[in-house]
């Protein structure tokens, strides 16, 4: 009977080999997806019993911390903001885990806030009888831009993004309406906000929303124009209005007729045929390659989660469709039409890249992130970038978005004793004169310190130049002072 | 060295292993060692040297590993038990008393010679089959029958019951299995045994049906039939024979699970654990298998450490409930990770080990087939029980041996060890004097 008995502890052998690569599987080759399943509160359990780090903002202004409750081994961590969160609250998020949940930075940068580190040094720590304390994150926002910032927004839907075009620092993120993070532990509080759908007041409508961008987008379709080598600033074009596009006329702001114009010309007077033919001649291909270089179809790398960023670009009814389709209008693609949607984190990167000399710099929200006792954790300051264009084409239209506040549709941005550069956009929202308002730009033009996009939503008769710009210029003066 | 020496030698470190998980948990607790974590371990080594010193005086020969791994196993249940509830470490601790004294008394009460239980087969197979149906007396728990309440203690007759029809099977296979085999026809490429003795085959097949309808628990069956092949494989060396038990027994639960809501639900919650419906079914859901998977994601490779699992949430409402019976593996797996967990596994797999080599060493066919059946029952229950929390199959509650709270798995399962090194001493000592 020994050989069964031996063949039957092969079963055995077999069965517990089972076991144990089930315990693996449980263990380490899915346990990622079982800690992130939506039903697995474990880890936010866990998390509460961390002393979470503090956010705070550039000039070391504190916005969030964690106070403990209770005392004992079942002490737990509550999240506090500070009356000065509330100029912050789109680009900081909060974090109520068990209730609404986590958001903004206390979500992009909860594995630093927590104090996370890899499982050989938790080891360690453990060994070492070290209690897991969270890391404190500076962020590179400014108190006083985001104050300037959202008293400018006044209430009206929109936002506001300045960036260090040189560094990626966001300067300011604003979006209103906004909220009070100290209300969200509150449930009907925050079913009262996720209830007001017109308002939206937890969306983050600098990196959430997709608006029709306008003729800020003829700064997309320049670089294309003046970067392809087709060309140059001084290459005349014909204005009339209207002008066949796609098959149907396309008619200038105020049905001006211009005439032959250089391409500086018609970025100064925002003239919508000149920029559509430029399109048109370039050619799908080209311009779904520079509105690629500039970031649109994708997430903006921004230190935000995932899920409060979208990629800008054609929306079908489908979803993203690529520029270079078949279907696309692509003369009123370059001048902001046809069924473009940007977000104004996207518009002021656009913005950035030209200020940088064509370079793009990934924008960063933290600063640095430090621990308890002040060392460095990570150092999360300037990533090298990308080149967009070549340095002489930024120089060029640079130039060009000179004139537009010199002399053009955006003097409304212009700055006593500092040149800036920008470009204004108006997108008709419909035929009664409802628009979306839009500037983008930098300053001081040949040294750019500071880089913005600015839109509100819904606005009667309002004009990009009339509405966005002076926002703008408030933004960027007080981030020059 | 001989048998004995090596064991008390090999007790040394489980001695260790339970004083520093002791001293671990309160260093974890109150930032300080208390000379407490020694009593318990010096409690322990007392009890370990108790059951050495009756192996020594009755048993000489016996295997001298199989004590040594048990105790092991026993201090990873205490300090686990203790962990999660000091007074439940007591009662354990107690109830080790008791399983060490039905120990003693087995192995006095069968020292000459333990194959006088052959006499009393039927006996046994009787009284199993009346115990198990006890619990039919009471009320249902956790959709299953398979408790009785004894005054203050709550007593679970599958334990033993295991044993007695496995002590029954090697018996009667004893007789029968030559006439098994000599007899067997081919039918369609497969072997038949005679329909003669098919008989008392098909009555334990139905007793298994039957006890899966009437207690209603998986597991016990899985436990049950499982041994009961493992014996006709071995006893017959037809492997036709388990592909027909195992086919009928596929039948049966197919059947049976569209006629019990309780095993329809199990099966359920294995197949869609995270299904929000089944999830938050306040009865029978999947809301203990997703949290134990949950639990063993949270221990990864090395585990949180000693008393770092949370068991219990804000205001101390179980997260993961039956911690210290059906999901102690999942909180094992949680505070000594996988590497822990796959330790667990492998003492475990060095008792299979041992036991089957008892299996090999006897000389007589009934203690063969007894060391065999023990061997497998034991196996297939942490296989039951592993196997549900990990969710390898279907969960059903039954104990992790040794280390999972509880007195009659405690009781049983130190009674089945003493049978094994029952088996093992007269093995030893025979091979010995030949």
């Amino acid at each position: 009977m020994n050989a069964p008995i031996l063949k039957l502890f092969g079963v055995f052998l077999a069965l517990f080999g089972a076991l144990a690569a089930l315990t693996s599987w449980n263990t380490v080759l899915n346990a990622d997806a079982y800690r992130d399943n939506a039903l697995n509160k474990r880890g936010l359990l866990a998390e509460q019993r961390i002393g979470r780090g503090t956010i705070r903002a550039r000039d070391g202004e504190l916005l969030a911390r964690s106070v403990r409750r209770g005392g004992g081994e079942a002490g737990l961590y509550e999240r506090r903001y500070t009356g000065a969160a509330l100029q912050f609250a789109h680009a900081i998020g909060y974090d109520y885990p068990l209730g609404i949940g986590r958001a903004g930075l206390e979500r992009s940068r909860n594995d630093e806030l927590i104090g996370q580190r890899n499982e050989i040094v938790s080891l360690l720590d453990e060994l070492r009888g070290k209690r897991q304390v969270g890391d404190d994150v500076t962020t590179n926002l400014d108190p006083a831009a985001q104050r300037v910032a959202i008293g400018a927004l006044a209430g009206r839907r929109g936002a506001v993004v300045a960036i260090e075009p040189a560094t990626g620092k966001v300067r300011a993120m604003a979006s209103t309406p906004g909220y009070d993070p100290r209300e969200l532990d509150s449930e009907r509080r925050v079913s009262q906000l996720n209830g007001d759908e017109a308002n939206a007041p937890l969306v983050n409508r600098a990196t959430q929303s997709g608006f029709p961008p306008g003729s800020t987008m003829k700064v997309v379709t320049a670089a294309a124009a003046l970067d392809s080598g087709k060309f140059t600033p001084e290459s005349i074009v014909d204005g009339s209005s209207p002008k066949q596009i796609s098959g149907v006329p396309l008619e200038n702001f105020g049905q001006r007729d211009f005439g032959p114009i250089t391409l500086t010309a018609a970025l100064t007077n925002s003239v919508n045929t000149v920029w559509a033919q430029v399109a048109e001649r370039l050619g799908r291909k080209t311009l779904d390659d520079y509105m690629r270089r500039f970031g649109f179809y994708e997430d903006p790398p921004l230190d935000y989660p995932d899920g409060q960023l979208i990629p800008s670009g054609i929306y079908a009814e489908r979803g993203l469709i690529e520029a270079s389709s078949r279907s696309v209008d692509i003369g009123r693609v370059g001048i902001g039409q046809e069924r473009l949607r940007v977000t104004p984190l996207q518009m002021a990167i656009v913005a950035a890249t030209v200020a940088n000399g064509g370079v793009l710099v990934a924008p960063r929200l933290t600063d640095r992130v430090v621990d308890r006792d002040g060392r460095l954790v990570e150092d999360v300051r300037t990533v090298e970038g990308s080149r967009v264009m070549k340095a002489a084409t930024a120089r060029a239209l640079n130039e060009m978005m000179g004139n537009v506040v010199r002399e053009g549709s955006g003097t409304a941005a212009a700055l006593a004793g500092i040149d800036v550069a920008g470009k204004t956009g108006t997108a008709e929202l419909n035929r009664r004169g409802l628009n979306q308002p839009w500037f983008i730009g930098f300053a001081p033009q040949r040294s750019p310190r500071v880089a913005v996009a600015v839109t509100i939503q819904n606005v009667q008769g309002g004009q990009g130049g009339v509405v966005a710009a002076p926002i703008a210029k408030a933004v960027m003066a007080e981030l020059l002072r | 060295m001989n048998e004995r020496n090596r064991e008390l030698f090999a007790l040394i470190p489980a001695t260790l292993l339970v004083t520093a998980g002791f001293t671990a948990i309160f260093i974890q607790r109150e930032d300080l060692v208390s000379d407490l974590s020694l009593t318990y371990g010096a409690i322990f080594l007392g009890l370990c040297l108790a059951g050495h010193l009756v192996l020594r005086t009755f048993l000489p020969h016996a295997d001298p590993y199989l004590f040594a791994l048990v105790a092991v196993l026993a201090c990873f249940g205490l300090v686990m038990l203790y962990r999660l509830d000091e007074d439940l470490a007591r009662e354990q601790a107690q109830w080790f008393v008791v399983g060490l004294i039905c120990f003693t008394l087995t192995i006095v009460a069968l020292r000459r010679d333990h194959r006088v239980l052959e006499r009393y087969r039927y006996v046994i197979a009787l009284s199993a089959i009346v115990a198990l149906l006890l619990p039919r007396l009471g009320s249902p728990k956790n959709g299953a029958y398979l408790a009785v309440d004894i005054g203050p203690i709550e007593f679970q007759p599958a334990e033993l019951a295991k044993i007695a029809i496995v002590i029954f099977l090697a018996s009667y296979l004893r007789d029968t299995r030559q006439v098994l085999v000599v007899g067997a026809r081919r039918f369609a490429g497969i072997t038949f045994p005679p329909l003669k003795h098919l008989g008392p085959l098909l009555a334990v097949w139905g007793t298994a049906m039957a006890l899966l309808f009437v207690i209603q628990d998986l597991g016990s069956s899985i436990m049950f039939f499982g041994g009961f092949l493992a014996l006709v494989y071995v006893a017959t060396n037809r492997i036709s024979f388990v592909v027909i038990g195992l086919t009928l027994f596929a039948i049966g639960a197919r059947t049976l699970y569209a006629l019990r809501p309780t095993i329809e639900g199990r099966v359920d919650a294995w197949l869609h654990p995270f299904d929000p419906v089944l999830y938050d079914k306040p009865f029978g859901g999947s809301y203990q298998l997703a949290q134990s998977v949950f639990s063993q994601a949270d221990g990864g490779l090395f585990g949180r450490g000693f008393g770092q699992a949370i068991i219990e949430g804000d205001g101390g409402a179980a997260i993961l409930p039956a911690a210290h019976t059906d999901f102690i593996y999942a909180v094992i797996t949680n505070e000594l990770g996988l590497l822990g967990a796959c330790a667990v596994l492998l003492v475990y797999l060095l008792i299979v080990e041992r036991g089957f080599k008892t299996a090999m060493l006897a000389t007589d066919s009934f203690s063969k087939l007894l060391a065999t059946g023990l061997t497998a029952v034991l196996a297939l229950q942490v296989f039951v029980i592993v196997g549900g929390v990990t969710k390898l199959i279907p969960l059903t509650g039954v104990t992790l041996p040794f280390v999972s709270y509880g007195g009659s798995s405690i009781v049983a399962n130190f009674i089945l060890l003493a049978l094994l090194l029952l088996i093992s001493d007269r093995a030893r000592r025979e091979a010995q004097e030949r």
